[in-house]
């Protein structure tokens, strides 16, 4: 499960038990070089391209994507960073509070801006970030780039870039950092 | 009482919040800034929430800023204007709240000069918060969390370090002193209660006619001599003399006041550069505060107005959001 979620969360009294190593650290930064290529070579180079981490899962994911752009293209693309907490439609279910900086670099209007997210699951976390963008300027194309795709979409939204596509099941839950992906539960302590 | 979070709570007093739960009010609004800066200055996150703003008592920034929070956050603001509303018919005020929720309000932020009147209507009202934007002599509870937030703001641009996420440690251990009509002032009545719960240490000086009798029930210590007080304080905290309630009646002249509490130039050398002073506004330049010293470089009362805005989204974001277990496995 994304890391923010995982906070976000309250799991009074239960723990994170892995029960697979998805993918190593290799493994994560293989694809995220080529999820760079592919950025590059979707939108014919990086002019205007914008990448926008998604707070806080997807922000360690956009760094060492746009380190991976430098590499490719000797440019570094901007990067900016969102909460969604304001624009979730899930405000009245759960409480969900903001914990992270938002930090738009400049007005989007005309760019092409990359979202990325650890992990893709329902989609309402990508639909809160679609109508945030919304607000910073009217983008020329707006794509996703995720770690992992684990399944379960309850909103019509497709990745553009995917580190990994992983069947789940619905109550497991998917951990992505720089150093792997795993797979697990929350169990009871 | 003493919550460790606004979320799904009223606001009527300090009291309603343990520290962690002024804590988290700070950290939400730090959020609301970076809102506030945005070319778009608007969230959906309360869309569709009516917020009914019942002021009886005179305001401008308490209630302009409440409205612009709502409004913010995407709310609809009903907005009483009690002299041109059947209040001047002679209708009460359980009556004119009846009426107000039959229109469907999910908060009512409330000014009345009777203390305690928002305890009473949050004993009517059933399906919405209240929020008390100041009652009579009693409390004043946002004004206290701006004016935290400002000087946490104010201390960490000093000390070079993040406001954002440093919780209370700015503020714990600060000297707080505040000055003047303590005994009529809500916003010290708050004041006294956040500071202290932030683990500050405060010290309030003034008339002996204008302190209450007991201030250690709000946290708080007299200090005697101002000149001194003045040279050990990290923040000092001015108040208005507040003639509508009187205050004038309580010493000799305001001119005397003036000479024995006003923050003059001379006083306000007494100062330490890196300290703060505050005031909750409309400041009476001439009685507690020199004009000179109205327009100090140490003094916040601009960003206090300004910090007004995210403070009251925040108030109204955590009080209108919905506590529950999560939905996502």
């Amino acid at each position: 499960m994304a890391n923010r979620e995982r906070r976000h969360t309250r799991h009074p009294g239960a723990a994170f038990v892995v029960h697979a190593d998805v993918m190593s650290a290799d493994d994560v930064a293989r694809a995220l070089t080529r999820m760079a290529h592919e950025i590059v070579e979707r939108n014919h180079g990086i002019d205007d391209v914008v990448i926008v981490g998604l707070q806080t899962g997807g922000l360690e994911l956009a760094e060492a994507l746009v380190a991976r752009l430098e590499q490719i293209t000797g440019v570094a693309p901007p990067l900016g960073a969102l909460d969604v907490a304001f624009y979730r439609d899930d405000l009245g279910l759960r409480p969900v509070l903001p914990e992270a900086v938002t930090s738009i670099p400049g007005d989007l209007t005309g760019k092409r801006v990359v979202i990325v997210d650890d992990v893709l699951f329902t989609g309402r976390t990508i639909r809160a970030a679609l109508n945030a963008l919304g607000d910073f300027g009217r983008a020329a194309s707006i794509q996703l780039c995720v770690g992992v795709d684990r399944g379960h979409r309850e909103l019509p939204i497709r990745p553009d870039y995917v580190g990994k596509n992983l069947p789940t099941a619905r109550d497991e839950m998917v951990d992505v950092s720089l150093e792997g992906v795993q797979l697990g539960r929350m169990v009871p302590r | 009482m003493n919550a460790d979070s606004l979320v799904g709570r009223n606001l009527l007093s300090i009291n309603d919040l343990s520290a962690t739960g002024l804590a988290e009010v700070l950290e939400v609004a730090e959020s609301f800034v970076e809102v506030s800066g945005r070319s778009v200055k608007k969230i959906p996150a309360l869309k569709g929430k009516v917020v009914a703003s019942l002021f009886f008592e005179e305001s401008t920034r308490t209630r302009l800023s409440f409205e612009t929070a709502a409004k913010r956050l995407s709310a609809d603001v009903l907005s009483l204007a009690v002299a041109s509303s059947s209040v001047k018919k002679g209708e009460s005020l359980k009556d004119t709240i009846e009426t107000i929720e039959s229109l469907g309000i999910d908060a009512v932020v409330l000014r009345h000069r009777s203390s305690g009147a928002p305890h009473q209507v949050a004993g009517w009202v059933k399906g919405a918060r209240v929020i008390n934007a100041g009652d009579g002599t009693h409390e004043h509870p946002s004004q206290a969390l701006i004016d935290l937030f400002t000087v946490r703001r104010a201390l960490a641009e000093r000390q070079g370090v993040e406001s954002r996420d440093s919780g209370l440690s700015l503020l714990k251990g600060a000297k707080v002193l505040i000055i003047g009509d303590i005994n009529h002032s809500r916003v010290a009545r708050s004041e006294m209660l956040a500071y202290a719960k932030a683990g500050a240490q405060v010290r309030v000086i003034g008339p002996g006619t204008l302190l209450p009798s007991d201030v250690g029930i709000f946290g708080a210590q007299r200090a005697d001599d101002l000149e001194k007080e003045l040279a050990n304080a990290d923040v000092v905290s001015l108040l208005r003399m507040q003639e509508e309630r009187g205050s004038g009646d309580f010493v000799p002249s305001l001119h005397e006041f003036s000479a024995l509490y006003g923050i003059d130039e001379r006083r306000a050398a007494l100062i330490r550069p890196d300290a703060v002073i505050t005031h909750p506004g409309p400041m009476v330049r001439g009685v507690e505060v020199s004009s000179a010293v109205a327009d100090d470089p140490r003094m916040l009362v601009r960003q206090q107005v300004a910090n007004g805005v995210p403070i009251r989204m925040a108030i109204l974001f955590l009080a209108l959001s919905t506590p529950g277990e999560s939905l996502h496995g």
